[in-house]
């Protein structure tokens, strides 16, 4: 087979498989699994082929056009690059890695049949963005992934978190997404042609009349999408859902698809430097933010999730100092260890029995009970902090480089201002990383206290995913030679200084964190005995902390899937003093969403109810109006109906000479004149 | 002779009875009114046929028709005349007001049969 | 308004209205005794007194008819209007205890609205008429086109289906009248005790 008809089949056999799973779920139930794992994994293999055939070479690009469409066509075209070849293998393999990994973790939900068909939508869509060379047929897997997020977000639709975190998700990508599409017509309309080759060609040849208008209606999208600042708040409530969904929207799926545009339309971006530094400060925001959120948040899934929003800020910071080459390869190590730790997370909540790190971190030897997991996500999170030979640190560095080179004035289009932000922003949030990266490692592995309710062993399309996962976390940054040559060619290698540095912050900040969590856990071991001994001399504070501990004790009983409140107390939590005062507000998103209520919600409330008050007191009085004025006439109409048959025939028969006195006068005059 | 002699003497003939129509109050008298137009129109009819020397005579066997249609509605008409009469007793066309806008039907059948 | 001087008035071609034939002096004479016989009609207080003033306004119809020389629809007309409706009308009357003398309500209070209604249709009427065929001539010499031979000859050549349609009608009158005068209780009519 040609490698068109491969990479045709590769989003159509997750379609077919969701659609057969959609029809089949209820009466067959024995199909559901074999059609969830089977076409994804048939697609995953065929990206893999069609990315050894397309090789890193030239673009494989074809074009169909189904059917006239007006001023602008549409086409169906597919344009495979090398990010394209090589972002569809991470796709692949991660869906898969979720549906098998699903396939034990939701074992008895009675909704496991359109789980997983959705899951496979969900990979399909995201497959055909990938795939895509024209933007509406891009557009729309991007809208079926926005919906395929709502359904899975709110898979558990019982609980009141998940409803508002799949709407809030929904509304919020929406939000990006009408700028987007306005962007896309705009860019469209400036191009003559929605294909992407014809749209980078009108680019190079300096055809685009507004590119900062369309780059900055393209970005308000991809915001949304990537959960940049300030549409990223979706995200970290979206861990309501099921935490494979997670792992595929955060590694594989959803956001990675905002980098991915932007990486594929970088010339349109570049060319307009505003439009750049917008970006640069976006990302540089998101990333600080968010590293300082993720050491506040006690739920385990939503120090990943702002982890995630941080690494995007990275990607999207690689971009805007026009280095797409760094930010794809980065969107690809992301997407194993992030996908990896996801799933590694789901396995430790199983045996933990709570989302809460609080709780975690008062119960001894979850490590060993869980030790397939322990070792993966040891593995991950060394990846994600950028420890020296895994995956994430040459990822890491190939986007410092890209920066330094920028802010040194090396870059041919990105203004060096927009480099040294990303410079200074990405080292700093390097240190945070590490920071939340140690403190969720000790909070969750080295926990004391009554030893972990056991729950039997992982299965394993539980473990195995793990370790097939942990291997590119591992050993993806060796790859970070070989394929500079799939990108524009930019070298992605560390270099000494970003290497020292990078490396550097992020040892500053595991050590200050290990340095914070001993004193902590001493503190916490000594209010705890304190609390035992119910002795005044412990004094007021320890006194309340014990309070709490105890009243927070209940939740350590089943797999919650909502958010318990904030530890305090002997919960050895280095964040606390790590972050100090600003503690409180990075625990609450830095009060994003106070603020939005603010913003938004309010005054949106206060317009319904001025509108409602409008519609019931005055549009309501003229129905009212209308009504009480008809019953009126009908009234003074009554008082002719006499029941007088004669007084009826007079008025009949007055009408009619008067009709036939004006028909003869009308005749006359017309016959006159 | 003029055709504007019977044409003239219809029409008034067939107001007069368009009065006595709307005026008379007995139903009867009412039924005579009616027949004073139906020969109005008779008139009319004969006189144009007359005049238009018509190969099939149509307004002399329309008139005869009407006649025949005439004499059957008097007989309908006074059935009618007489049961209303046997059941409300009375004819006067102005009393019979069950249509009117808020008549109580029930109760106005015995009330309207003593007068 | 007397229609003679409308006439005389608008008449000015063709044989004049100045210089009326015989047929047209005994067809004026005739419909004024007519039309007066009709207004007494619909105006007398004594309702028996204007079925008997129908019959003169009848009449004097059927003499217009004569005059006009359709003699077949003249004696139908003295047949069935002054032999059977009339007398039908009569015994209407009498059946519905009908005042013998003078009736004071025998108009409603309509009347003023009847009489504006009927005389703005007789104006209107009478100028469109008028207006239409004051010059049109009717002539009366001839073949003889309303004796009983004629009458007979359309009728039962031209005219058998309507004519054979119309007897159905009439049958079905009949019975329609029978069904509705029959009394159905004669237990309640005796209670009433109105006849």
């Amino acid at each position: 087979m040609s490698t068109t008809t491969l990479a045709v089949l590769v989003p159509l056999l997750p379609f077919l498989g969701a659609v057969a799973g959609l029809l089949l779920g209820r009466t067959a139930p024995g199909f559901v699994r074999p059609l969830a794992i089977l076409p994804t994994l048939a697609a995953a293999v065929l990206a893999v082929v069609v990315a050894v055939r397309q090789g890193g070479g030239p673009a494989i690009s074809t074009a169909t056009e189904l059917t006239p469409t007006g001023s602008v066509p549409i086409d169906l075209s597919l344009y495979i690059d090398g990010f394209a070849a090589l972002v569809a293998v991470l796709v692949g393999v991660v869906a898969t890695c979720v549906q098998v990994y699903s396939t034990a973790y939701l074992r008895e939900d009675p909704r496991y049949p359109s789980y997983a068909a959705l899951v496979s939508l969900f990979t399909s869509a995201m497959l055909l963005v990938v795939y895509s060379g024209d933007l509406m047929v891009l557009l729309v897997g991007w809208e079926i992934m926005g919906i395929c997020s709502y359904f899975l977000v709110g898979h558990y639709w019982e609980t009141e978190a998940a409803r508002s975190a799949s709407l809030k998700a929904f509304l919020v990508t929406k939000l990006g997404d009408v700028p987007f599409l306005i962007g896309l017509f705009a860019l469209a309309a400036d191009a003559g042609s929605f294909q992407i080759t014809k749209i980078l060609g009108t680019v190079a040849a300096g055809g685009l009349d507004h590119p900062t208008l369309i780059a900055l209606l393209l970005l308000a999208g991809v915001a949304g999408k990537s959960a940049q600042f300030p549409l990223h708040t979706w995200l970290p409530d979206a861990m309501a859902g099921p935490t494979p969904v997670s792992a595929l929207i955060h590694a594989a799926t959803m956001v990675a698809a905002g980098v991915y545009f932007i990486a594929r339309l970088l010339p349109v971006f570049a060319a307009s430097s505003a439009a750049l530094v917008v970006m640069a400060v976006m990302a540089a925001v998101t990333m600080v933010g968010s590293g300082l959120a993720a050491i506040a948040q006690d739920d385990i899934k939503r120090v990943l999730a702002y982890s995630t929003v941080g690494q995007l800020g990275y990607m999207v910071g690689a971009l805007a100092v026009g280095d797409r080459g760094a930010a794809v390869f980065h969107l690809l190590s992301h997407g194993a260890f992030k996908a990896l730790l996801f799933l590694g997370a789901g396995v430790i909540i199983h045996a933990a029995g709570t989302n809460s790190l609080g709780a975690m971190s008062r119960m001894g030897g979850l490590a060993k009970r869980i030790p397939d997991a322990f070792w993966t996500m040891t593995i991950a999170l060394l990846a994600l902090a950028a420890v020296p030979p895994f995956a994430g640190f040459f990822s890491k560095e190939a986007v410092l480089v890209a920066a330094e080179h920028t802010a040194t004035g090396h870059s041919e289009f990105a203004p060096s201002a927009a480099g040294w932000l990303v410079l200074v922003a990405g080292l700093l949030t390097a240190l945070l990383t590490a920071a939340y990266a140690t403190r969720l490692w000790l909070m969750a592995f080295r926990g004391r206290g009554a030893a972990a309710p056991d729950h039997g062993k992982e299965p394993l399309a539980m473990t195995g995913v793990l370790w097939l996962l942990a291997i590119p976390s591992v050993g993806f940054g060796l790859a970070a030679g070989p394929i500079a040559g799939w990108f524009d060619g930019g070298e992605l290698t560390p270099t000494l200084v970003t290497s020292v540095l990078g490396t550097g912050a992020a040892a500053i900040g595991a050590m200050l964190t290990y340095a914070l969590w001993q004193r902590a856990s001493a503190k916490a071991a000594l209010v705890s005995a304190a609390g035992t001994r119910v002795a005044a001399a412990a004094g007021e504070p320890a006194a309340v902390a014990a309070a709490e501990s105890a009243a927070e004790a209940p939740e350590v009983a089943e797999v919650t899937h909502d958010h318990p409140a904030v530890p305090a107390g002997p919960a050895a939590d280095p964040g606390k003093a790590f972050l100090g005062p600003l503690h409180r507000h990075a625990a609450d998103g830095f009060h994003l969403d106070a603020v939005y209520d603010r913003l938004f919600v309010r005054p949106v409330r206060a317009a319904a109810s001025l509108v409602r008050f409008l519609d019931r007191e005055v549009v309501d009085t003229y129905v009212r109006g209308a009504g009480t004025g008809t019953q009126l006439l009908g009234s003074l109409v009554r008082r002719a109906q006499t029941g007088n048959v004669q007084s009826y025939l007079s008025a009949l028969l007055a009408g009619a000479v008067v009709l036939a006195i004006a028909t003869a006068v009308l005749a006359n005059v017309n016959a006159g004149s | 002779m003029h055709l504007a002699y019977p044409a003239v003497l219809a029409a008034l003939l067939f107001c007069t009875g368009l009065y006595g129509v709307l005026a008379r109050r007995n139903a009867i008298l009412v039924l005579m009114s009616v027949e004073l137009m139906l020969n109005a129109v008779n008139l009319n009819l004969v006189a144009f046929d007359v005049w238009l020397r018509d190969a099939l005579h149509a307004g002399q066997a329309l008139t005869l028709f009407t006649i025949a249609i005439a004499a059957a509605e008097i007989g309908i008409g006074l059935a009618i005349v007489l049961m209303v009469y046997r059941n409300r007793g009375t004819s006067d066309v102005d009393r019979l007001r069950d249509t009117a806008e808020g008549h109580e039907p029930a109760a106005n059948n015995q009330s309207e049969v003593t007068a | 308004m007397s229609p003679a001087a409308t006439l005389a008035a608008a008449a000015t071609t063709g044989p004049g209205f100045l210089s009326p034939t015989g047929v047209e002096i005994a067809f004026v004479l005739v419909g004024l005794a007519t039309l007066g016989a009709a207004l007494v009609t619909v105006t007398t207080k004594q309702l028996v007194h204007a079925a008997l003033w129908l019959v003169v306004a009848l009449g004097g119809i059927a003499v217009e008819y004569l005059l006009l020389t359709a003699e077949f629809i003249a004696w139908v007309q003295v047949l069935i209007y002054l032999g059977s409706v009339v007398v039908l009308l009569l015994f209407g009357l009498m059946l519905t205890k009908a005042p013998i003398g003078r009736s004071p309500d025998a108009d409603s209070g309509n009347r003023w609205i009847a009489l504006g209604v009927a005389v703005v249709a007789a104006a209107s009427l009478v100028w469109v008429v008028v207006d239409a065929f004051r010059t049109t001539w009717i002539d009366l010499d001839g073949p003889v086109q309303g004796s009983t031979k004629v009458s007979g000859e359309i009728l039962f050549q031209h005219w058998v289906l309507p004519f054979e349609a119309l007897s159905v009608l009439l049958l079905a009158a009949l019975i329609g009248a029978i069904v509705l005068s029959r009394r159905n209780d004669p237990a309640d009519a005796s209670d009433k005790g109105q006849r």
